[in-house]
């Protein structure tokens, strides 16, 4: 075995990788259960490819075939039921993960310098996966997938001069068709799922350069022994490895229970229409995007009020990508002294409690239909998520900050 | 046409909200998928009342069959009408152009109508029906106003002259002992086959069939999703304790 290693060892560094990445790769040994999440989400990846490959076996990717061929896979596909349920929950699961893991990163300032590009890639991975997340929900064919990409579609026509062109260009068709289907089931399956592995590399690879930030947000680098090692650093193999196998375990039993018992999860993860076919002709009583999206579309509907002789549609759509845009300049944004909130001022932990009511609250909002109370209520959020960024630079330079200690606390 | 499906969509937009609509109140009900008597006679009222008009395409007889515990010989000389072999797909032979004629839009395949709509909404709709003189067919449904359906049942259930009391449910008065809304319909213009909870039985039979049908792997997906919990909690333990032992020198 040793000669084996050895033999591509020299055509290949193999051994040197490993000890980059795992076994020599020291992490801040004061990781708590916040830090389970990246891992999960490589979990999560993982399945969807997995179970990905194997819907794609019996799937068929046409207007006239798509919507049978799902209940084909559900009824005559051996074990065709599990593998579609796995990968409908795990999308679900995916933005969990994900959405738990930005917390985490605006928690304890994971973003700052020097790690600036990790979450730049981390914010292209999520955009990829918005990307994904959408076109895959298109698939199945049900009434929720073909009107909701005809609404989301539909928002880039709201672009000034070229917004109607660009999405006839999408669709590749007047309205939504066999054809946009085809081209989201490539792109689904091929396309996309290389950005994702792609970005995922880099994200890991930039992380693994600068090493892993910690709740305190202390540069475990300062403070190295006589052989180079930081003090506080622990290898990853095997120390995180069997750590997360924990998060694994809890992370199994919640997403099985879903998997087993609830595949619907009332309607969140699998619209109740979406189980009647594709009609381009009968518009749903009510369309919503599933859950993940909510909180974007929620922004979307809030604006109300035409700006500049442009609609407000047109501004709405302005908010909803500001909304993601404004994510990505977060590392210039924070102009704190310290990383974690653990040590940053009372008005930064305001700020954060406010933000994430805020996003969950539009989630919610985004859910259920609009009343002229819960547009007003949605505005209201809207300005406050907003503010988080744009306040971001002042708050955390003027508050009181409390002194970070050397070394990492438990 | 561009303009057009463009201006309708984004009318839309706002309209989604408003959608939802005023909520019907339903009866409830929950289906039990291990109970094959009950799937069993409601997999002959589908068959014999439902399946001229309305198929179930995206499932076979065959699991049907073997599910339901219907040996294939009486499956096949009792439920299929079509000439289909048992492992067919559950097509009818109506063909859904001349049904569109007939009754303004075809009958929609069931298969997964119950996930589509929810159990209740079915079980509410089938004693739903009533007499309305306005309505084409002379009925119409408490549940799914203006519905293009015929009262298929009607001998069974008989035609109820007024709006039947769907979503109040039977109670008991305390005093009298009398139970009220035992009949979901209060005055017969035809008097059908079957007594009121007769009827109400049947239809509860029937909307579990449907339940079953759109989801026919729940009994065995519920029984194996145990054992899977199992595994993972005993995986837990072990690697609870093999991280235990790992970290125990770090300090």
């Amino acid at each position: 075995m040793q000669k084996l290693i050895n033999w591509v060892d020299e055509r290949l560094p193999i051994v040197d990788a490993w000890n980059k990445h795992l076994a020599k790769y020291y992490a801040p040994k004061n990781f708590n259960m916040w830090y389970f999440f990246g891992s999960l989400a490589m979990l999560v990846l993982v399945n969807q490819l997995v179970t990905g490959i194997w819907l794609t076996m019996s799937y068929n990717p046409s207007a006239e075939g798509a919507f049978a061929s799902v209940e084909y896979i559900m009824r005559d596909v051996e074990w065709g039921w599990l593998l579609r349920y796995l990968h409908s929950t795990g999308a679900s699961a995916f933005f969990v993960v994900v959405y738990l893991h930005m917390f985490r990163g605006l928690m304890y300032g994971s973003y700052q310098k020097p790690r600036e590009l990790i979450w730049v890639f981390g914010m292209l991975i999520y955009l990829a996966l918005m990307a994904e997340a959408f076109m895959g929900y298109l698939l199945p064919w049900g009434q929720m997938s073909y009107w909701g990409a005809q609404v989301i579609v539909n928002l880039f026509g709201a672009i000034p001069v070229i917004g109607e062109d660009l999405s006839l260009w999408i669709r590749g068709d007047y309205l939504i068709s066999g054809i946009t289907l085809n081209r989201f089931f490539a792109l689904h399956v091929v396309a996309l799922p290389i950005v994702l592995l792609a970005l995922v590399v880099l994200h890991i690879l930039a992380l693994h350069e600068v090493g892993s930030n910690n709740p305190d947000g202390i540069e475990i680098k300062k403070n190295k022994d006589e052989n180079g090692i930081p003090k506080d650093g622990i290898p990853f193999h095997p120390y995180y490895t069997v750590h997360d196998l924990l998060g694994v375990g809890v992370f199994f039993f919640i997403f099985f229970i879903v998997v087993f018992f609830f595949p619907e999860m009332g309607g969140l993860f699998l619209e109740k229409p979406n189980f009647e076919p594709a009609n381009a002709l009968k518009t749903p009583e009510h369309i919503a995007p599933v859950w993940y999206f909510t909180p974007f579309y929620a922004m979307l509907r809030a604006v109300t009020v035409d700006f500049l002789g442009l609609p407000a549609k047109f501004w709405g759509v302005v908010v909803m990508g500001g909304a993601i845009a404004v994510l990505f300049v977060l590392p210039w944004l924070d102009r704190s002294p310290v990383r974690s909130i653990r040590y940053k001022g009372m008005l930064s932990k305001i700020a954060l409690v406010i933000f994430v009511v805020s996003f969950v609250v539009l989630g919610y909002l985004g859910i259920v239909p609009a009343t002229e109370g819960r547009t007003r209520v949605a505005q209201i959020l809207t300005v406050l998520y907003f503010l988080y960024f744009i306040l971001m630079p002042f708050y955390t330079r003027m508050e009181k900050t409390k002194p970070v200690p050397e070394r990492v606390t438990g | 046409m561009r303009k057009l499906i463009f201006g309708l969509v984004f009318a839309l937009l706002p309209a989604l909200g408003l959608a939802a609509g005023a909520a019907v109140p339903l009866d409830p009900m929950e289906p039990d998928h291990t109970n094959k008597a009950s799937l069993q006679r409601g997999a002959a009222l589908f068959t014999n009342y439902c399946m001229g008009c309305h198929s179930m395409e995206y499932a076979r007889y065959k699991r049907v069959a073997d599910d339901l515990e219907i040996p294939v010989e009486l499956y096949e000389e009792n439920l299929i009408f079509t000439g289909a072999k048992i492992g067919e797909l559950m097509k009818i032979s109506m063909s859904k152009d001349m049904a569109a004629g007939w009754f303004g839009a075809p009958p929609p395949d069931l298969t997964l109508e119950t996930r589509l709509r929810g159990e209740s909404w079915v079980y509410s709709y089938l004693r739903g029906f009533y007499k309305d003189e306005g309505r084409p067919l002379g009925v119409n449904n408490i549940v799914f106003d203006n519905v293009g359906m015929p009262h298929v049942l009607v001998e069974m259930q008989g035609l109820c002259a007024v709006k039947p009391n769907v979503g109040v449910g039977a109670s008991v008065e305390p005093l009298s002992g009398n139970v009220n809304n035992a009949d979901v319909c209060p005055d017969y213009a035809i008097e059908g086959t079957m007594t009121g909870p007769e009827f109400d039985q049947a239809m509860w039979d029937l909307t579990n069939f449907m339940s079953y049908m759109g989801d026919p792997v729940k009994v065995e997906r519920e029984r194996l999703g145990i054992f899977v919990l199992i595994f993972v909690a005993i995986f837990f333990v072990v690697a609870y304790l093999l991280n235990r032992e790992y970290w125990k020198d770090v300090h």
